[in-house]
C-alpha cells in the first residue's frame, strides 16, 4: 500500500474480543501530525482497549498499526516508547514521595559510569518546561504538589522521552476549571511545536473547543470522525448515545412544599488549617425543590456535607431533619431519619469496592428486618432486592449480582450508589458531584432521577461544581465562598458570569445567614 | 459457577504448593542421605517413604523394614497438635478477612496460657468442682487473648498505629510480662525434680480437657475433646464471617474503612472488635493446648515466643484463609509434625527436614495467587473480560 505521511499514528480495523465481547470491532483511527484528535465514546465503548492496543498492552485479533504510513508491531508498551508514544493515564503514575525531577526521570534516568547525570537532565526539563509553558518546581514532593502541577509533571515525562505522540486520557476529570483552561492552553501549544494529541474525553465542551477531529465510538463499533467546525454538541451525542441526548434537563416549574432540611449556624473546623471549614450556615431545602450548592472546590462544600451527613462533626449550629433535630444523631440515626446520600468520591464513601454488586446493594440496609433474621443476612431476600435495583436503573455489569464491583465503569458504579440511594426512598436526598467523571447518556440519566425524585415531592439537596449542572438542574442556587453562603440566587434570572462572581468572592449578598 | 470455579482452583493452587513442598523435601532428603556415608541409598529411601507415608508408619518390623498401617497413637497425636494450630490459624484468617495482619497472635496465646494456668491452678478443685475450674479456665484464657488482641486494634482504630507493629510490640511485651508473672508465682513445678523451669500441668489441680471418647478410637495418645471444639469454633467462625450481618460489618470495614463508617457501621469499634476476636482465638489455642494436662509451659520465655503463634500464619495462609479450610491445613500442619518425629525416630534423619517442607510450602503459597491465575488460564483459553469491556446484559435479563 502506498504511504500515507499525512497521517502520523494509524489504526486501520483494529479487532480485539474478549469472552462474550467485542470490545473493539472494526475500528479505524487515522490521527494527523500536529492535530488534536478527540476520542469520543461513553463508559465501555471501547476507548480504553483500543489505547491499550496502541500501546502494546493488548494484542489485536485484526488489523494493523501504522507509524509514518509504515507497519508497526507493538508487543508491549516499550515498544510503543521506542516509536515515541507517550500517555498521560487518568490516574496519574507517579512515585508521591519523589521529587518532580525524579519522576520526571523515572524509567529513563541519564547516567554516567552508573552515576546519575541528574544536572544535564534538570537542564533538559528547564528548556523544555520554559518551551511549553508547563511551570513545575522541580525540587517540590509530588506529594505535596497541586493535581493540576501533577499533571504537567506527567506531560513533561511524555516531553522529556522526545514523544511526538501524546495521549491523553481523560484529562480534565480531576481538574478545576482553572486548571482546565490552562491544560487547554498547554495542548494547543504541544501541538504548535508539532506533536499529535490524543484526547479521550466524553465532555463534549471540551471537545467543542479544543479538537480539530473527533472519532466517536459506541459499544465498541466505530461510528465515525468528524471536524470538530462542522458538527454539534447534539450531533456528536447522538452518535456517542445512539439516540437524541437531552443536553438541558427538561423540568417543570418547582412546587416547594414543608421545610425537610433546617440548617441553622451550622460550622464546622477545618482539618487542614485553624480556621472553620464552614462559617455559620444557615439555609432551608423544602420538599420538592432542589437546592444547590454552587461553588469551586475546596471551599468548604465537603466539610459541610459531612458535618450534615455525620461523617465529621460540627462545632456549632443546628440540623433539623423532618422537624426532628438530628445535630448530634450518630451516621446512620441520621441515614434512618430520613436522608439518601450519594457521596463526593464513590470509591471512598460510596461503595465497597472488592464487595459484589448485591452486597453493595444493600450496604444501607443489611441491618433492617428484611435483609436478615436473628444477625442472619436473607441471600435469597439480598440477590432478589439487589437484581430489582439492577434491572429498575438498569446497572450493567458482567455478571450481574455477584459481580465485584471494582471491575464495574465508573458510570455502573456511581448508577449503583444512585439506585442504592434513591431506592431508600427519603424524604431528603443529598447528592454530591453525582455525574462527575460520567458520560452523557449517564448524566442525562442520573438527572432525571434526581427531578423525578423532585416531582415526587423529594427534597434534593445538590452539591456540584459543573456551572451547567448547576444552572440546568437547581431550582434555587446557593453559592458557597470560603465556607460561607455567599448569595443565593434563582437559576432562571442569573448568568454564569454573575455565578461566577459569587463564586470567585468578587460579589455577596449581605445578611445571608438571617435566613429567607 | 465461577465462584465454584475460583474456590476450585485455590483448592487446587493449595494442593499443588503441599505436593511441591512434599518433592522438595523428598529431594533433599535423597541428596542427604546419598552424601552422607551412614544412610545411603536406602535410608534415603525410609526417609521418602515416610515424609509421604509418616502418619501410617508403624515403625518397624522384625526384619528391621519400615511397616505401615494404621497407627492410633500417631493419628490422636496429631489430632492433639492440630487443636492449637487450628485455632491460631482461625486467628489470623478471621482478622486477614477484616483487612488487619495479624502477627500477634504469639503475643495474643502467651496471654491466654497465662491466664488459663493461673485460673486453672490457682482455684482449689477441693473446693471447686473440676470442670467448673476448666470452663473458668478457659473462658480466662479466651478473654486475656481478646485483651491482648484489643490491645493493637485500639492502638489501630483511634491512633492510625499500623497493627503489625503493634502486634510485634505487645508480642514481646506479652513473652516478658508472662515470665515476670510466672517468676512471682507459686506455680512453678518443685515437685518433679527431674525437669526444671516448667508450671505445672493443669492436673496437678485435677483439671484437664475431657477425652470424650477419642482415647478409646486413638488409643495411647494425647487427644481429647480440644479438636472438636477447634472444630467447632471454626465452624462458627466460619457462620460469623459469611452468614451474619455482624461478619458483613467486620468485612465492609477491612474492605473498605470509609465505605462503611458513610454506611453508618462503626468503623473503630469494627477493628477492635475484629483484633479482639482474633486475639480470642489464639488465646483459646492457648488454653486447650495446656488444659490437657498432658503438657507443661515453660515460663522463662522472655526471649522465645511460642512457635504456635507464627504458624497459625502459615495455615490461614495455606487456607487462603477460608475457615473451614483453616481446619484441614491445620490437620496437615501438624502431620507434617508427626512425620518429623517418625523420622526422627526411625532413620538417621532428624525432625528438621518436616521444617524445610513446611517453609517450602508456606513459601509457596505466598504465590497461591498466582497458580491460581495459571490454573485459570490453564482451564480456559478464554481470559477474563477486561474491566472497562462491558459484556452484554445476558445474566441481568
Amino acid at each position: 500500500m502506498a504511504e500515507n505521511p499525512e497521517f502520523v499514528i494509524e489504526m486501520l480495523h483494529i479487532t480485539k474480543e474478549f469472552p462474550g465481547i467485542k470490545a473493539n470491532d472494526d475500528i479505524t483511527l487515522q490521527l494527523r501530525r500536529g492535530e488534536i484528535h478527540a476520542l469520543l465514546g461513553e463508559n465501555g465503548a471501547g476507548k480504553s482497549t483500543l489505547m491499550s492496543v496502541l500501546f502494546g498492552l493488548y494484542q489485536p485479533e485484526r488489523g494493523e498499526i501504522r507509524k509514518d504510513g509504515k507497519v508497526v508491531k507493538i508487543h508491549d508498551p516499550n515498544d510503543a516508547t521506542r516509536l515515541h508514544i507517550g500517555m498521560v493515564h487518568q490516574h496519574f503514575q507517579l512515585v508521591d514521595v519523589f521529587t518532580v525531577l525524579d519522576n520526571i526521570i523515572l524509567g529513563a534516568e541519564d547516567t554516567r559510569m552508573g552515576f546519575l547525570e541528574k544536572r544535564r537532565a534538570r537542564k533538559k526539563i528547564e528548556e523544555l518546561s520554559e518551551r511549553y509553558g508547563l511551570h513545575v518546581d522541580l525540587d517540590a514532593l509530588v506529594e505535596d504538589i497541586s493535581v493540576g502541577m501533577q499533571q504537567r509533571v506527567e506531560i513533561l515525562k511524555m516531553l522529556y522521552r522526545d514523544n511526538e505522540i501524546l495521549i491523553f486520557d481523560e484529562p480534565t476529570a480531576v481538574l478545576t476549571q482553572q486548571e482546565i483552561d490552562e491544560l487547554m492552553k498547554i495542548m494547543k501549544g504541544l501541538t504548535h511545536e508539532g506533536k499529535s494529541i490524543l484526547f479521550i474525553s466524553h465532555k463534549l465542551n471540551e471537545i467543542m473547543e479544543i479538537s480539530d477531529r473527533v472519532s466517536v465510538l459506541r459499544k465498541g463499533k466505530y461510528i465515525g470522525t468528524v471536524n470538530t467546525a462542522e458538527t454539534t454538541k447534539e450531533e456528536l451525542s447522538r452518535m456517542m448515545v445512539g439516540r437524541p441526548v437531552q443536553l438541558v434537563v427538561d423540568k417543570t416549574e418547582a412546587a416547594p412544599g414543608a421545610p425537610i432540611l433546617e440548617i441553622s449556624g451550622l460550622t464546622v473546623p477545618s482539618k487542614l488549617h485553624k480556621n472553620d471549614a464552614v462559617k455559620n450556615v444557615s439555609f432551608t431545602v423544602r420538599a420538592g425543590e432542589i437546592v444547590c450548592i454552587a461553588g469551586i472546590d475546596g471551599n468548604g462544600q465537603t466539610e459541610f456535607v459531612h458535618a450534615l451527613t455525620g461523617l465529621e462533626k460540627a462545632s456549632a449550629g443546628k440540623i433539623v431533619l423532618n422537624g426532628k433535630d438530628i445535630t448530634h444523631d450518630s451516621i446512620r440515626r441520621r441515614a434512618q431519619a430520613g436522608m439518601s446520600h450519594i457521596p463526593e468520591d464513590r470509591h471512598k464513601h460510596g461503595l465497597v469496592l472488592d464487595f459484589t454488586l448485591e452486597q453493595n446493594m444493600v450496604l444501607q440496609r443489611y441491618y433492617e428486618p428484611a435483609f436478615q433474621s436473628g444477625g442472619f443476612i436473607k441471600f435469597d431476600e439480598v440477590r432478589r432486592y439487589s437484581e430489582e435495583l439492577i434491572g429498575k436503573f438498569d446497572v450493567r455489569s458482567g455478571q450481574g449480582a455477584v459481580t465485584v464491583v471494582r471491575s464495574m465503569s465508573g458510570g455502573n458504579q456511581q448508577k449503583a450508589i444512585v439506585a442504592r440511594e434513591l431506592d431508600r426512598n427519603m424524604p431528603l436526598v443529598v447528592a454530591v458531584q453525582p455525574t462527575r467523571g460520567l458520560d452523557v447518556g449517564a448524566i442525562e440519566y442520573i438527572h432525571k432521577q434526581l427531578v423525578a425524585q423532585r416531582d415526587a415531592g423529594k427534597a434534593v439537596l445538590l452539591v456540584s461544581l459543573e456551572l451547567e449542572e448547576v444552572l440546568s438542574l437547581s431550582d434555587r442556587i446557593l453559592v458557597m465562598y470560603d465556607g460561607e453562603i455567599v448569595g443565593e440566587v434563582d437559576p432562571k434570572k442569573t448568568t454564569p458570569e454573575e455565578l461566577g462572581l459569587y463564586m470567585a468572592g468578587a460579589k455577596r449578598q449581605e445578611n445571608k445567614e438571617d435566613g429567607e | 459457577m465461577k465462584q465454584n470455579k475460583q474456590a476450585f482452583n485455590g483448592v487446587l493452587a493449595t494442593i499443588l504448593s503441599i505436593l511441591i513442598g512434599l518433592f522438595v523435601g523428598a529431594l533433599l532428603t535423597l541428596i542427604t542421605g546419598l552424601c552422607s556415608p551412614n544412610i545411603g541409598l536406602s535410608g534415603a529411601l525410609d526417609g521418602i517413604r515416610l515424609i509421604f507415608l509418616g502418619l501410617l508408619s508403624t515403625g518397624r518390623n522384625a526384619m528391621g523394614a519400615l511397616s505401615f498401617g494404621f497407627n492410633p497413637a500417631s493419628i490422636g497425636n496429631m489430632l492433639f497438635r492440630a487443636t492449637p494450630l487450628i485455632l491460631t490459624g482461625l486467628s489470623v484468617a478471621l482478622a486477614y478477612k477484616t483487612g488487619l495482619f495479624n502477627i500477634g497472635a504469639a503475643g495474643q496465646y502467651l496471654a491466654g496460657t497465662c491466664a488459663t494456668l493461673f485460673v486453672a491452678l490457682e482455684i482449689p478443685s477441693s473446693v471447686v468442682p473440676p470442670a467448673v475450674i476448666w470452663v473458668l479456665a478457659f473462658a480466662a484464657g479466651i478473654l486475656a487473648g481478646a485483651l491482648w488482641g484489643a490491645l493493637p486494634g485500639m492502638l489501630k482504630a483511634f491512633l492510625n498505629i499500623n497493627e503489625v507493629l503493634a502486634c510485634i510490640m505487645t508480642n514481646w511485651i506479652a513473652a516478658n510480662l508472662v515470665t515476670w508473672i510466672f517468676d512471682l508465682s507459686n506455680l512453678k513445678n518443685v515437685t518433679e525434680g527431674t525437669k526444671t523451669g516448667y508450671i505445672y500441668k493443669t492436673t496437678f489441680n485435677n483439671v484437664a480437657t475431657p477425652k470424650l471418647g477419642l482415647d478409646k478410637i486413638f488409643p495411647g495418645s494425647q487427644v481429647n475433646g480440644g479438636i472438636l471444639i477447634a472444630i467447632v469454633i471454626a465452624v462458627l467462625v466460619y457462620l460469623m464471617m459469611s452468614k451474619t450481618t455482624f461478619g458483613y460489618e467486620l468485612k465492609a470495614c477491612g474492605s473498605n474503612r470509609f465505605a462503611a463508617k458513610y454506611a453508618g457501621i462503626k468503623d473503630k469499634r469494627s477493628i477492635v472488635l475484629s483484633m479482639a476476636l482474633a486475639g480470642a482465638l489464639s488465646g483459646a489455642a492457648a488454653s486447650l493446648y495446656y488444659l490437657s494436662g498432658n503438657t507443661e509451659f515453660f515460663w522463662s520465655t522472655y526471649q522465645s515466643l511460642p512457635a504456635a503463634g507464627f504458624n497459625g500464619i502459615a495455615v490461614a495462609l495455606l487456607a487462603s484463609c477460608h475457615p473451614i479450610a483453616v481446619v484441614f491445613t491445620g490437620l496437615f500442619m501438624s502431620t507434617l509434625n508427626i512425620i518429623g518425629l517418625q523420622i526422627t525416630n526411625l532413620t538417621a534423619y532428624n525432625e528438621y527436614i518436616t521444617d524445610v517442607i513446611i517453609a517450602v510450602i508456606v513459601y509457596l503459597s505466598a504465590f497461591s495467587l498466582l497458580f491460581r491465575n495459571l490454573l485459570a488460564k490453564a482451564g480456559k483459553k478464554r481470559e477474563t473480560a477486561d474491566a472497562n469491556a462491558e459484556p452484554a446484559r445476558k445474566e441481568v435479563a
